[in-house]
């Protein structure tokens, strides 16, 4: 059995800010757990630009984040195990993974950041009708073809979903010479950040259909067509503006999952709004010494705040080997009206990393000028004026120390729409 | 005769459209622009659109077939058609280092197309 | 020239293809489709029945007690999983109670053994996610479940092994009766043999108007159904029926071997053969009828959708019998629920039929019962893995995350008699690609190691056969070629190597 300080599962994104910054604050005897041959995860299959303007101020690639963090770990002496895949991990922070080379591994690590991201979420949970032929993908699933492998697994799309990878897909396709036709939305706003829809749709003549869906997909063998249809206000089908789109691939966009079976493993308490688990001031999930960051937590909209959450889990794992302590909860963070959640779910004014602490959340729906009001059981904490808000843009508050101390009891978090502002 | 054109601004997440009158190729009004950001930007994006292009190219080595690659500095948006033409046929064998030159001045844009990765084997 | 060709390769053809390849007789099986279990048997509610639903007297309930009581000897013979876990037909109100009544008599003359009725107190410790307001339930400890397509490809293996041929992509176009036998015309050449037997599903009743046989139809009954992720396996532990209609045994919540839970099928007649979509107004009627029995469905949890079609006859019963008009032809048509139960009793009547009609059937001394040994590193304990990833370092390499399945078992599927040779078949056979994730991590995967293993081309590769391949395209293939081409083509450019920080391109 081997004996380590910190293992870190996964060496995504999420993974290597979070082995840089441990390296950094000292801890010795690092590890990084990554299943596939490479370290950088999802980042490599990003070609597109838009990465680093938080964090390095310049515009990179995802392959071109990753790799800044992958040449910095070079001389910092944190091991990689690569081609390793994790099966198992206890809540005494025991781990079992295997791999060609060694077999099963069985790892004793006295902290441990889960970092293992998220995956897409399929047709299943959309229910979509139809048939099951070849030439449905989830975009992340096409975006490894075309990028990874080299290889067009269409030639005449449909987009179902605006989140961010559809959009970047729908602009990739079109540069390789297939033909997107059109990119649907449920909802009557889009799911991706402005700039995707209009430099890989716009750009590129795409037309964008909100509140549309799918409504039958056709083809026995490979995908013939699909059906689409207006949406109601309660996002039911018109059946009367239905419409057939002849195409040989769907691809999906309709959102990601964070990947948590092995966090469900160890007991941690779960956030039923980001299905990912709850966590304290310094990314510490229920379960004592077992930290959490980035897309397993929370999926975000930017790397960038990935690699900062990473960092603050990384520095807590510090803070916990030095001191020893468990985790502790302190305030209860609570997500009010107006919003989905928010991040962390508990201060321990005590442990705090810092004088100031970010919290992370995400309204239930655009708003174009909205009071975020913190309170507590004694009163008014912080308000804030936010304008221009969207679900799939995360907001992004500071509060002072001093504000958390003064607060009693909890921290609760209210969005409120203020008059429509044009 | 003038023409109407309206450009979606990314410089925030407000997203105004800006509303752009041109007369062949000169502004004759800008509207819907809440800053001086917006401002330029709508200009810039009626005037001459530029793209970064980020794409492929082929790689020989043992364990991949491709290497992503980005052109070094935005290039004009009318120019990406004949720049991934241009990339079809280019292939690159390892090593290679993340920011080495893949091919230069693209599609006559003046601009090198760089790698994004560094490969070893 | 054959002895017997057995048409159809679900699970009615593949288990009589398997009992034949006992004896010393020359046996094919002909497949429309690239693999088996790709029709009925593939989509159904895998559920091994008691025996009480089918009337005293007919075809299903004599199979149905019969294939109940062999199906445990079977699948431990060929590493089958199955898990005899008991049904419960719930009831809700007093109407539905004396119909419980009438089932449990049924079933005590269908010669079903087992069966009690249990009152509400006992039935909610059973199962304590069952609607509160179920009033009784009849229990029957024999039922079970299996799955139907590792049922039905583990008999393929096994008759194969046992040197019957199989022929794939090769639907019956013609069959000629001649005087000693038949000539069976596919797109793969014609096939000569003495004996026929229909077993092929929705289309026995047009393989039987070829051959000149008995006339019979057969509708095609649509079965829908959800799945949920493993998270929610616990929901139920036994096989859940609602009291049963006329037509069908209604509307199911029922967990799998693997782990998951699914609720369906619905049922409703189709002209369609082919159409197994599933429809807007199908889920939403399964998981109104699924609520009946669990009213809390975690239906945040469905993993996937799918339809099967039933093979429902005009007899409303199985056909199993000998042609008065076709000397030689033995319809095996209208195997719909319980089908799967009593493929292993079918298969000896099957037997019986063709001794009477004239075959010697003489047992060959090299009969081997089992099939080679199957991995399933999800199931095995770690000193296990140990020693089998030193044995063959792919068992490290996990290629499919949600079902823990490895490269060495993909290869196994490939490699094996009657191996995959497209996505579905390599899920069929390992479950890769049918967790919660639907393939999107390890599809890509599985199509590399599949076109490594078929030297083929990874365009070729197929999701369930020709005319359903992943890839569309190969590397730019959709960029037009540039006019004023001014590079290198590939040929040239590959003796290069690549010079410092210059690129090696002009």
């Amino acid at each position: 059995m081997l004996c380590k300080d910190l293992v870190i599962i996964g060496g995504g994104p999420a993974g290597l800010a979070a082995a840089l910054e441990a390296a950094e604050q000292g801890v010795k005897d690092v590890m990084i757990v990554e299943r596939d041959s490479g370290l950088g995860g999802i980042l490599q299959q990003c070609i597109h630009n838009g990465f680093g303007l938080h964090v390095f101020k310049e515009e990179l690639t995802g392959p071109e984040y990753a790799q800044k963090f992958i040449d910095k770990l070079e001389n910092t002496g944190v091991e990689v195990l690569l081609d390793t895949m994790v099966i198992e991990i206890t809540p005494d922070k025991r781990i079992f993974a295997v791999n060609s080379r060694i077999g099963v591994l069985e790892i004793q690590s006295k902290a441990v950041i889960l970092a293992m991201g998220c995956r897409e979420r399929t047709r299943g949970a959309l229910n979509i009708p139809g048939f099951r032929p070849a030439g449905i993908f989830t975009a992340g699933t096409a975006q490894r073809y075309v990028n990874i492998e080299g290889y067009m697994p269409g030639k005449e799309i449909v987009i179902l979903g605006s989140g961010d990878i559809g959009l970047i897909m729908a602009r990739r396709f079109t540069l390789e010479g297939a033909k997107v036709k059109c990119v649907l939305e449920i909802m009557p706003y889009s799911n991706g950040l402005t700039r995707n829809v209009v430099q890989c749709l716009e750009d590129y003549g795409i037309p964008l259909r909100l509140s549309h869906t799918v409504i039958d997909i056709h083809g026995k063998k490979r995908v013939e067509g699909v059906t689409v249809a207006k949406v109601d206000e309660n996002l039911k089908p018109i059946l009367s503006t239905a419409e057939f789109i002849p195409c040989d691939t769907l691809l999906l966009s309709v959102g990601l999952i964070p990947e948590n079976e092995l966090t469900k493993m160890t007991g941690a308490d779960f956030d039923a709004s980001t299905q990912g688990p709850m966590v304290n001031q310094r990314m510490e999930t229920s379960c004592e010494g077992i930290f959490a960051c980035g897309n397993v937590l929370h999926v975000h909209d930017l790397v960038d705040f990935v690699t900062m959450e990473a960092r603050l889990a990384a520095r807590g794992a510090a803070q916990y080997l030095k001191e020893k302590d468990g985790s502790c909860r302190g305030t209860k963070v609570i997500a009010g009206e107006g919003l989905r959640y928010v991040l962390p779910h508990a201060v321990c004014v005590e442990k705090m990393l810092d004088e100031k602490l970010n919290f992370f959340m995400r309204s239930t729906r655009p708003m174009n000028k909205a009071k975020l009001v913190i309170e507590s059981e004694n009163g008014i904490v912080k308000t804030k004026m936010l304008s221009y808000l969207k679900p799939s843009e995360m907001i992004n508050i500071e509060l002072k120390k001093s504000e958390i101390e003064k607060a009693e009891g909890h921290l609760k978090f209210i969005l409120q729409e203020e008059g429509v502002l044009q | 005769m003038s023409d109407k054109r309206n450009v979606t601004c990314i410089i925030c997440p407000v997203g105004c459209r800006i509303e752009v009158e041109l007369e062949n190729e000169d502004i004759l009004n800008l509207s819907g622009y809440r800053c001086k950001r917006g401002l330029q930007y709508a200009k810039d994006e009626v005037t001459s659109p530029k793209r970064i292009l980020t794409t492929t190219v082929r790689l020989k080595a043992r364990s991949a077939h491709v290497l992503p690659v980005r052109t070094r500095a935005p290039i004009p948006r009318s120019c990406m058609k004949d720049a991934m033409k241009e990339l079809k046929s280019v292939f690159v064998c390892p090593p290679v280092k993340m920011g080495d030159v893949v091919l230069k001045d693209v599609a006559g844009t003046g601009v090198d197309v760089i790698a994004s990765r560094s490969w070893t084997e | 020239m054959y002895d017997v060709v057995v048409i159809g390769g679900g699970v009615t053809g593949c288990m009589i293809a398997r009992e034949l390849s006992r004896y010393d007789i020359r046996v094919i099986l002909l497949e429309k489709e690239e693999d088996v279990a790709c029709g009925t048997s593939k989509a159904n509610s895998a559920v091994i029945h008691a025996g009480f639903d089918a009337k005293p007297g007919t075809w299903k309930a004599k199979m149905n007690v019969r294939g109940n009581a062999l199906f445990p000897g079977i699948c431990a013979e060929l590493d089958v999983p199955y898990k005899n876990n008991g049904s419960l037909v719930v009831a809700v109100d007093e109407g539905e109670i004396k119909v419980l009544d009438k089932l449990m008599n049924q079933g005590k003359e269908n010669g079903v053994p087992g069966l009690k009725i249990i009152g509400h107190d006992e039935l909610m410790k059973m199962e304590p996610n069952l609607n509160p307001a179920a009033k009784a339930a009849l229990y029957a400890s024999t039922a079970g479940i299996v799955c139907p397509y590792e049922f039905t490809v583990a008999l393929a293996e096994n008759a194969a092994q046992n040197d019957v041929e199989f022929r794939f992509n090769s639907p019956v176009m013609e069959i000629m009766v001649q005087n000693d036998g038949f000539i069976i015309k596919t797109p793969h050449g014609a096939v000569k043999a003495r004996f026929v037997i229909n077993a092929a599903g929705l289309f026995s009743d047009e393989i039987s108007k070829m051959a000149g046989a008995e006339e019979y139809t057969i509708t095609p009954r649509k079965g829908e159904y959800l799945i949920f992720d493993k998270n929610f396996g616990h929901l139920v532990k036994r096989v859940i029926f609602p009291t049963p209609s006329e037509k069908s045994k209604g509307i199911l919540v029922c967990p799998t071997v693997d782990g998951n839970v699914f609720i369906g099928p619905n049922s409703n007649d189709i002209k369609d053969k082919t159409d197994v979509g599933v429809t807007r107004e199908g889920i939403e009627e399964i998981i109104e009828g699924g609520k009946k029995l669990v009213p809390h469905l975690p239906l945040s949890g469905v993993i996937t959708s799918f339809a099967g079609l039933r093979a429902v006859s005009n007899t409303n019963d199985f056909i199993i019998e000998a042609s008065r008009k076709v000397k030689g032809f033995v319809n095996v048509g209208g195997i719909q629920s319980p089908g799967l139960t009593s493929a292993p009793a079918i298969a000896e009547t099957v037997i019986e039929i063709l001794k009477e009609e004239g075959m010697d059937l003489i047992e060959k001394p090299g009969f081997v019962p089992t099939r080679p040994r199957k991995y399933r590193f999800r199931e095995m304990d770690n000193a296990m893995r140990q020693k089998l990833i030193e044995e063959n370092p792919a068992f490290g390499h996990v290629i499919c995350r949600c079902e823990t399945v490895t490269e060495a078992e993909i290869v196994d599927a490939i490699k094996r008699p009657l191996g995959a040779k497209s996505l579905d078949g390599v899920k069929r056979r390992t479950r890769a690609g049918m967790g919660r994730c639907q393939g999107g991590f390890c599809s890509s995967r599985v199509l590399s190691i599949l076109a490594r293993e078929l030297k083929l081309d990874p365009r070729q590769i197929t999701k369930c056969g020709p005319g359903s391949e992943i890839l569309k395209g190969g590397y730019k293939e959709f960029i037009a070629e540039g006019d004023e081409n001014k590079f290198l083509n590939a040929q040239d450019v590959e003796s290069l190597s690549w010079k410092g920080g210059e690129a090696s391109v002009m």
